[in-house]
């Protein structure tokens, strides 16, 4: 098993010494090529030449939409990248990533859904309102939000945000589950407004096609990668990192960590809250269903399985964790694999499309135990969880 | 580091001295004779930090039992003691990390306590520490531009839109760090990780981090410590250097020989107690203590 892992670090370090070594303006062409594929990827005429050579195996979804399935991954990247600021950048454990996401979602439900009670019964509000300008508020909702929870929380060292986090985010839903008189319980709000944009013909772009919010998402992806790699490069960066490696000594050598924390977290809060406004934009209907805790728990397996601390790594994993299952789900298809087994009379279903979250689970078991760092780290938030198992090692 | 076993084994001798033996007489003398007032200042000198009457308890242990003293604007102070003697504690209270149970430290005449670590930090005060604390994994220079970014003002809107404030302090901060990791004389490390470097020049990255605070008191925790001769004479030297920039440096060393010949006075404490202050000549016979650094272990064994 050393001798495999030892392997893949060679190659994989290898390939990356080989991306660094190119010249500036070629790295620059290969990026612009990479946007320009994602952009035309949810494209059929274009998917569908996608394959494994040799064996033709499609690395598209037979199953679901690939417009659909990319829009979904999407939406987990961004969602990703805001959790990768809390957990990779800060070193701040959040589990309950999803609770700001509902407040996105269900700011801009209630503000530009004619069935919001806003408008029904409280007349709050005359009309409902477009959909561009409730995102806005939704995201600096979802901030003030951040930065409430995280006020009292981040004075304090050790796991009291993870706790905190996660039981604001099921507070959130339980209260969006049971009460009736705003958020209208299970049944939800109907009628969630779309992104504005017309076509040349006159038709709305943004109706139950999943291309253009794919699109739509994609262009956000870009700017928050953007607008991240600014901050990781900075002073607020550094201070990150500082905080990161021994708070006491940052602080004592001038950084406001509580400060940069709070940033961090409420950073965080913003771009799920912002993930929640694009949701809603595109499924038209919003209730608590999407806010379990497992939704949660899935974008922060996609950091740590990306590698915590990189945006590439926070990319990478936020897509593979929706990809993969959907992908397994299409493999049965191709291979023509049988949907059930009988063993001892008992019909069990054994098609991937069921067991494709066990499959999967063992995959990340086997990256996690291969590559604890993850797919894409950052190389010094891996090197300071090695320091940090050394001295777990050598015990005080 | 056979020297860290016996540190050790002198501090829990030094505990237990201290919850025997009751209060002895020497307390008493010590706030007689400044009376709880500003000592008068040296040559004409501005006090520019007041430790006045600070005790310190954890739980039972009196880390530091009334302690009282004054330092001057550029001058180098020598705080001195055996091991366990209260020094770190004394810079520990002086730079936020604890409050003095009863006592007082003032910075320029602003009492400390009370403040925030990186607001204390960014009123003047610098350290390093006795047990090296750089960020490991970044490079040299970096540490040293966290240190520089105290007195930066840049925050997240700036940062993020990459206004024209970002550019200009992360050019000074840069050129700052490479000034001083040129005056502590490591400047071909620049790049290199900080747990890279050796021994020595982790000590001279972390004076040179310190540094870039601006500080106008610069804490060094024990900064020899380790060191062979030769690397000791080059670190006074360092020392006079930076006093001679204008930063008052408080010292504090064990080894009272080493200290001798770069401070300007000196504060002996022991088992928490300030025992003596004054020149190093008139420290050096001092019988008090030559009694604690001679006898002292074998007193309270
Ligand atoms: N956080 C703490 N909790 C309890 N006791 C402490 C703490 N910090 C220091 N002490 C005690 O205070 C005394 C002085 O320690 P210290 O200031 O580190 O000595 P020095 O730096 O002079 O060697 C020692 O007896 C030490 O055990
Ligand atoms: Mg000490």
């Amino acid at each position: 098993m050393t001798a495999l892992r030892e392997r893949w670090h060679s190659a994989s370090s290898a390939f990356g010494r080989r991306v660094d070594g190119l010249p500036k303006s070629a790295r620059i062409t290969g990026l612009l090529a990479f946007v320009a594929f994602l952009y035309v990827l949810p494209n059929k005429w274009f998917y569908e030449y996608l394959n494994i050579p040799g064996v033709w195996i499609p690395l598209y979804t037979t199953r679901n939409d690939m417009a659909a399935v990319l829009f979904y991954c999407a939406w987990i990247v961004l969602l990703s990248l805001g959790l990768n600021v809390v957990v990779g950048y800060a070193g701040l454990l959040d589990l309950g990533f999803f609770g700001f996401f509902a407040v996105g979602a269900y700011t801009v439900a209630l503000l530009t859904s004619p069935e919001s009670k806003l408008i029904t019964e409280y007349n709050w509000l005359e009309s409902p309102w477009p959909w561009l300008v409730t995102v806005p508020i939704a995201v600096a909702l979802a901030l003030l939000s951040g930065v409430l929870l995280g006020a009292p929380t981040l004075r304090l060292r050790g796991d009291y945000l993870a706790i905190v986090t996660l039981g604001f985010a099921e507070m959130i839903r339980i209260i969006a589950k049971n009460q009736d008189w705003i958020l209208n319980g299970d049944r939800g709000i109907p009628q969630v407004a779309h992104p504005p944009g017309k076509y040349p013909d006159g038709s709305a772009i943004f109706q139950f096609e999943f291309k253009p919010y794919y699109w739509l998402l994609l262009t956000v992806i870009i700017a928050a990668v953007f607008l991240i790699r600014n901050l990781a490069n900075s002073r607020v960066g550094r201070a990150w990192v500082a905080i990161r490696e021994d708070e006491d000594a940052a602080e004592l050598m001038g950084v406001p960590t509580f400060r940069f924390k709070l940033w961090a977290f409420a950073i965080g809060a913003a771009v799920g809250g912002l993930s929640g406004t694009l949701w809603a934009g595109q499924a038209n209907f919003v209730n608590s269903s999407t806010f379990s805790l497992e939704n949660s728990i899935l974008v922060l397996a996609a950091v740590l399985l990306g590698g915590a601390g990189s945006i590439g790594g926070a990319i990478l994993g936020g897509f593979l964790v929706i990809y993969i299952p959907e992908w397994l789900r299409s493999v049965g298809d191709v291979f023509g694999l049988p949907e059930t087994a009988t063993v001892f009379g008992n019909d069990f279903d054994v098609s991937p499309t069921s067991l494709r979250y066990f499959i999967f689970g063992i995959l990340l078991i086997i990256v996690m135990i291969f590559r604890p760092q993850g797919l894409w780290p950052n190389r010094r938030r891996a090197a300071e969880l090695k320091d940090r198992q050394k001295e777990v090692a050598v015990v005080e | 580091m056979g020297s860290e076993r016996d540190a050790t084994s002198e501090r829990d001798m030094a505990i237990d001295a201290r919850t025997t033996v009751g209060s002895p007489p020497e307390t008493s003398s010590t706030p007689d004779e400044s009376a709880g007032e500003p000592a008068p200042a040296v040559d004409g000198r501005k006090p520019l930090l007041e430790v006045d009457h600070v005790t310190l308890r954890f739980g039972g242990v009196v880390a530091l039992n009334d302690v009282n003293f004054t330092l001057y604007e550029g001058e180098i102070l020598g705080l001195i003691g055996p091991n366990g003697a209260g020094k770190t504690t004394c810079f520990n209270a002086m730079t936020g990390v604890y409050t003095p149970t009863t006592g007082q430290i003032r910075f320029r005449g602003e009492k400390v306590s009370g403040r925030k670590r990186f607001q204390i930090t960014k009123l003047g005060i610098a350290r390093t520490f006795q047990n090296i604390r750089l960020f490991p994994e970044m490079t040299a220079l970096e540490n040293v531009q966290v240190g520089a970014d105290a007195n930066h003002k840049t925050s997240v809107p700036s940062a993020l839109l990459r206004l024209p404030r970002h550019w200009r302090e992360e050019r000074q901060g840069k050129e700052k760090a490479r000034e001083l990791l040129d005056f502590v004389g490591i400047e071909g490390r620049a790049g290199d990780l900080a747990r890279n470097l050796s021994y020595g020049d982790q000590r001279r990255l972390e004076i040179a981090r310190a540094l870039a605070t601006d500080p106008t008191l610069l804490c060094l925790d024990e900064p020899a410590a380790g060191f062979n001769p030769a690397e000791k004479v080059a670190l006074l030297q360092l020392i006079r250097k930076i006093r001679d920039s204008g930063v008052t440096v408080l010292l504090i060393e064990h080894d009272m020989r080493l200290v001798m010949g770069v401070v300007d006075r000196l504060v002996v404490l022991e088992f928490g107690q300030k025992i003596a202050e004054g020149s190093p000549a008139d420290v050096r016979d001092d019988p008090k203590v030559i009694a604690a650094y001679l006898g002292g272990v074998e007193d309270a064994a």
